[in-house]
């Protein structure tokens, strides 16, 4: 029981970052980024290519390609939904961009390195740090390795940098502003293009860092990875509402623990079905989930 | 001259058909898009057609033509019960749940032993060819283009333009748009219980969320104005793969990733440069003369 | 008595923008709504319309209740209306929009368009002609083919009324219809009221121009802050102090 909470906990917090990335992008400009999936996997690949070819320490991998990934999001952003900005029908506009992105992106993963999974080398880790450390695992009974916490401690620092940015700094300011209304925010002086921009660089670095952590989390990187996820964090942002951060926090972690029950209580084919089970559940009993805004058409 | 074109034939023979039922495909996604509807529910729906009619062919003797019909209305039962709450969802949410649906029949039939799982059913006679599909896709196309000037066809149209105001004058934008979702299953259904007599198989893996992307690029592309679009677009992006595999060998690109990226990238053009699809740059280029010529002449 | 508003309430939060509403329409009369911006008038078409459910009191139509029924089933029992901030169809030209207009008094099921079958042929010839002949009495005839979207604002409510006016409705709720028109054209709509009440039509009209309200309608109800404030005919609500008071008096 322990150990399923801890399961759940963990992986939970990898969840989160990459929800939060399609939080921030439908907060601003009120559209799903359905490329950010491709995103992740490919930040994992990025990862994956600097430790494999350039031989660099894992730690060092993760910022990189969090870094990349920002980038990438801006790119994204100018190329594929700046310019439905005007457009009556800009939200299924820009639905359809994203879906046209990704699918690029996973055509050019999959010439570039095959369908299948691809590991991290082997000796990336030390061996130590891949066993269950036999303290905790007295102590407390359940297995826990030092990888483990370290993926954690990463995923946490992101999630604190992020509160910090949004509830303290300027910027996080301004983003919640356009958010909440992008016109009264440009009239008050706000630069919304760049605000957005900065609002993608985040979302895609959120969802850089939980691909590298996913990765080396589960040691499986692959073009298909992101389609795997792609559902969790749909499912994530509609329990916790669509546009409420905190709201997809709560709700990653309460997928998570719902995910290493169900596995644990029928079977590992079974995981998936959680995530179509709440977001069904969820769509016909309260679509504005736990912490958002209402999401029935108005008569 | 007449040996050349058999010999043609028996080589295109396949493209020919998969021209039509990608056109049927492209369809089913026109049919919720006419009345501002986004579903993505329809490899889900073309999954579940497929299983009816494999199963059927195996299972029992029937003939051809009661299969299909079963391929058709299995779909459109479950569509009722799915579109009656999904339907009312603003449409972010609706795209996110058609999602959903789709990946969950992928994953049904993917763990049901029944249908042999991930292997899916093989072995089924070829029962279809082109000149069935072209039937049914022609079927389609009259029915579809009959909506223009009828009763139905305004209250779609108005229901996409406007839906508040529409329901204002008597429109039960209920009901319309729950018969466009399930007619959009139907021939999604349809289609794969072609799809199924025309390849000898059915899997899982051919109902992912790829196909979605692949039925609604045909239908973007060729522009969802009218009935002509999607077929145009299904036309285009079928036979354009064939055209660039020669491209792709040249450049060590497996068919695979090749197609996907072609269809991405023509997608992402589309969308931002020619958001009604091929099917309107006839008009928007008499437009652009118009617009011209009158800027040449000075006003009168 | 055909419309009835009894008591209604519509509440948003803490905030009443329609608060005890009571007042009634009868048939083939005028009535007019008046009050200051944010008195209500807005909300009480749309509560009546259906576009809103009331959270108290009750609207009937002909003694029956129709608050809380979705709006294309009130306008199924013949209330139909136009909207303050023009919703024309902008991709259909002047003509299909009164077409659209006319899809409660269609009959022909879709097989019969499908296969060209004589009773729908003559039934689209038929509502063509009707929407034609709207077109005229709102004087659009010559505009029918034109896109909604390039027509000017006051051509474009006016195809917004014949539109509305296109299943013969027995109750027309018109929100705003003369805002932004100069005094020609008011007249031109103040005569179509007219005669649209002289077809046995009722007509709810919500208006700022208290001059066009005065000179057309039968009835007034004035409205301030979501309470009726005074009810009667033209001359009366002229008389009344409080009407006077809200209309000449105090800053808000």
């Amino acid at each position: 029981m322990a150990q399923q909470v801890v399961n759940g906990v963990f992986i939970g917090s990898i969840y989160a970052l990459f929800a939060l990335g399609y939080t921030l992008v439908f907060g601003v400009l009120d559209i799903l980024n359905l490329a950010h999936q491709a995103v992740f996997m490919l930040c994992a690949f990025v990862a994956l290519t600097l430790v494999e070819s350039l031989h660099l320490h894992p730690l060092l991998s993760f910022p990189i390609a969090v870094a990349a990934g920002g980038a990438i999001g801006i790119a994204l952003e100018r190329v594929a939904f700046r310019p439905l900005r005007g457009r009556a029908n800009s939200n299924i506009a820009g639905l359809i961009s994203s879906i046209a992105v990704a699918t690029i992106v996973e055509a050019v993963a999959l010439a570039a390195w095959g369908p299948d999974q691809q590991r991290f080398p082997f000796g990336m880790i030390p061996e130590a740090h891949a066993r269950a450390l036999p303290g905790l695992q007295r102590a407390l009974g359940i297995s826990v390795t030092v990888v483990q916490i370290i993926i954690f401690a990463i995923a946490l620092l992101v999630l604190a940098a992020l509160t910090v940015l949004v509830r303290r700094t300027r910027l996080g300011r301004q983003i919640r502003a356009v958010a909440e209304n992008p016109t009264a925010a440009r009239i008050l002086g706000v630069n919304v293009d760049r605000v957005i921009a900065a609002a993608f660089f985040v979302s895609s670095a959120l969802g850089a860092a939980a691909g590298v952590l996913y990765g080396v989390a589960y040691n499986y990187v692959a073009p298909d990875m992101g389609r795997a996820v792609e559902l969790k964090g749909l499912a994530i942002i509609i329990l916790g509402g669509m546009g409420s951060m905190p709201g997809a926090v709560i709700a990653a972690y309460v997928l998570a623990l719902c995910e290493v029950w169900t596995v644990a209580a029928f079977g590992s084919s079974y995981r998936d079905v959680v995530s179509f089970a709440v977001l069904f559940l969820i769509l016909l009993l309260r679509p504005r989930g736990l912490l958002g805004a209402a999401a029935t058409r108005e008569a | 001259m007449v040996g050349w074109l058999q010999e043609a034939w028996l080589t295109y023979q396949s493209v020919v058909a998969f021209i039509g039922l990608n056109a049927i495909l492209a369809l089913s996604v026109y049919a919720t898009l006419a009345c501002g509807q986004l579903s993505l529910a329809n490899a889900g729906f073309m999954a579940i057609g497929a299983y009816t009619g494999g199963l059927l062919t195996q299972k029992t003797g029937l003939p051809l033509a009661p299969i299909l019909a079963a391929c058709t209305a299995v779909p459109a039962l479950v569509a009722v019960p799915l579109g009656l709450p999904v339907l009312r969802l603003r449409g972010v949410f609706l795209a996110i749940a058609t999602i959903g649906f789709g990946e969950m029949v992928r994953l049904w039939f993917v763990n049901w032993d029944y249908t042999n799982g991930a292997l899916g059913l093989v072995g089924l006679p070829q029962r279809a060819g082109p000149l069935l599909v072209y039937a049914c896709l022609g079927a389609a196309m009259f029915a579809l283009w009959r909506l223009r000037g009828s009763r139905a066809g305004y209250a779609l149209e108005s229901i996409r333009q406007d839906e508040s105001a529409a329901r204002t004058m008597g429109v039960n934008t209920t009901a319309y748009k729950l018969g466009m979702f399930v007619t959009g299953a139907a021939l999604a259904g349809l289609a794969g219980g072609l799809e199924a007599h025309l390849t000898f198989m059915v899997s899982p893996s051919g109902y992912s969320f790829s196909r979605v992307v692949d039925m609604l690029v045909y239908a973007v592309v060729g522009g969802a104005t009218g009935v002509v679009g999607p077929v145009v677009g299904a036309a285009f992006l079928t036979a354009l793969p064939e055209v660039l595999r020669a491209a792709g060998s040249a450049l060590g690109v497996a068919p695979g990733p090749l197609r996907l990226f072609v269809n991405g990238l023509v997608l992402l053009v589309v969308i931002l440069f020619l958001p009604n699809g091929i099917a309107s740059l006839p008009s928007r280029l008499r437009a652009r003369s118009r617009e011209r010529r009158s800027r040449a002449a000075p006003a009168a | 008595m055909l419309l009835r508003l009894r008591e209604v309430e519509r509440a948003f939060g803490g905030v009443r923008a329609v608060d005890g509403a009571s007042f009634e329409v009868a048939e083939g009369e005028i009535h007019g709504l008046i009050g200051p911006n944010g008195a209500g008038k807005t909300t009480i078409i749309n509560l009546v319309s259906g576009l809103m459910r009331p959270t108290g009191g009750e609207i009937r139509l002909r003694g029956e209740r129709i608050d809380g029924l979705p709006p294309d089933r009130i306008a199924a029992r013949g209330v139909t209306r136009t909207f303050q901030n023009i919703r024309v169809f902008p991709e259909m030209t002047a003509l299909e929009n009164v077409i659209v207009g006319a899809h409660l008094a269609r009959r022909a099921p879709y097989w019969k368009h499908l296969f060209f079958l004589p009773a729908a042929r003559e039934e689209a010839m038929t509502t063509g002609a009707r929407a034609v002949a709207l077109l005229d009495r709102v004087r659009m005839r010559e505009r029918a083919a034109e896109r909604a979207a390039n027509l000017s604002y006051g051509e474009q409510r006016r195809v917004e009324i014949a539109r509305a006016l296109a299943s013969d409705p027995g109750v027309l709720l018109l929100d705003e219809p003369t805002a932004g028109m100069n005094p020609a054209e008011v007249a031109s709509i103040a005569e179509v009221i007219r005669e649209v009440a002289r077809h046995g039509h009722s007509v709810l009209l919500v208006e700022h121009n208290v001059k066009l309200v005065m000179d057309v309608c039968h009835r007034i109800t004035v409205l301030d802050f979501g309470k009726v404030i005074a009810e009667g005919t033209p001359a009366e609500v002229a008389k009344d102090p409080e009407v006077i008071a809200v209309y000449l008096g105090a800053e808000r």
